[in-house]
């Protein structure tokens, strides 16, 4: 019975019988996103006070942290598969992180073109940015 | 075909029907995935707060920056907090699938206990500021600041606010079917709170205090 069946609600472990999932490989799942977790957000915080690192690309890594433990949270805690049945669970977050990209770079994006453009003289924009 | 593969298909398709005889998806899912859809809205309204955090970030019209008013160690507990009460989230909702009383209300003690941690450390950071004049009015960044931490804030004690409403549910009218899709819900929200607070350390607290 390959064919179309019921999708899976958000935030459900897989709820078939043939991979029906005792509590205790439940908590398994819950557990290696905890280490997971704890493990990227101490790099995080390690990344953002060390000497060690190239400073320009911290950023970038703090970037590259938080992403991969949002991947962590959505995969080990909210149960977001690649599965047939979570298609319509992707697809909304698809949509969701398409927005937010857009905002988020589109409104970066366009205030800092619109100081590189609008403000000549460098005091002017001082004064702009700090009103 | 031996008689195993053919009970277990039996099963299969018993537990999983196909769309066209099943009809409708159940309530659980449509009103899970209502609320995800809820959940990614709320998180595309975060969206926009962020990008005006991070515009804002320079705009400290000569009052104090992240550097001077940001305190790691605090923000690292708070991660825990919420880090550790999602977890626990997690296991209650194995508990509430399994149908044990004690275990959920056990895990939802430890997650309010938790949550209440983490937003009293944030009222004690947000007082503190206030007291040093670097209240909202101070800056347009530290406006933005307080919108972004405090929206989250916000969240987390409604969050608090309908654990405590889910847990009365649960003694007074036991793991009905509604009660178990809002707690479904509720856990989706709480885990997706933590996703934003794993936005809202690294891009306010950590990018905060680069020089």
């Amino acid at each position: 019975m390959t064919d179309t069946h019921y999708d899976r609600a958000p935030g459900d472990a897989s709820a078939l019988p043939d991979v029906e999932q005792g509590t205790s490989s439940g908590v398994l799942v819950y557990t290696i996103g905890l280490a997971l977790a704890v493990t990227l957000t101490a790099m995080s915080f390690w990344v953002a006070n060390t000497s060690l690192l190239w400073a320009g690309g911290v950023s970038l890594g703090l970037t590259v942290l938080a992403i991969a433990q949002m991947g962590v949270h959505l995969v080990f805690f909210l149960h977001v598969t690649t599965g047939p049945d979570n298609t319509n669970n992707v697809m909304g977050l698809a949509f969701g992180v398409l927005i937010v990209a857009l905002v988020v770079v589109g409104s970066l994006l366009i205030m800092a073109d619109l100081n590189d453009n609008m403000m000549p003289a460098a005091d002017l924009m001082n004064l702009q940015m700090q009103h | 075909m031996n008689i195993i593969v053919a009970v277990d298909d039996e099963v299969r398709h018993e537990a999983r029907p196909s769309a066209v005889e099943a009809g409708p998806a159940t309530k659980r899912i449509v009103v899970g995935y209502g609320f995800w859809i809820f959940l990614l809205s709320d998180i595309v309204m975060f969206a926009a707060i962020f990008a005006a955090y991070a515009v804002l970030i320079h705009a400290t019209a000569g009052g104090p920056g992240g550097l001077q008013l940001f305190n790691q160690r605090s923000v690292a507990i708070e991660t825990g907090c919420l880090l550790a009460s999602s977890y626990t989230c997690g296991l209650m909702s194995l508990a509430i699938s399994s149908r044990r009383y004690a275990v959920t209300y056990l895990a939802a003690l430890i997650i309010f206990v938790l949550g209440a941690a983490f937003l009293a450390l944030e009222v004690r950071e947000f007082a503190g500021m206030i007291a040093v004049g670097a209240g909202p009015q101070r800056s347009a960044f530290l406006s933005a600041f307080f919108m972004l931490v405090g929206c989250h804030g916000l969240h987390v004690t409604a969050g608090l606010v309908w654990l405590a409403v889910m847990m009365a549910q649960v003694a007074i009218k036991g793991f009905r079917a509604t009660v178990e899709r809002r707690l479904l819900c509720f856990s989706l929200f709480w885990h997706a709170l933590d996703i934003v607070w794993v936005w809202l350390f690294t891009v306010v607290y950590l990018m905060g205090v680069l020089s």
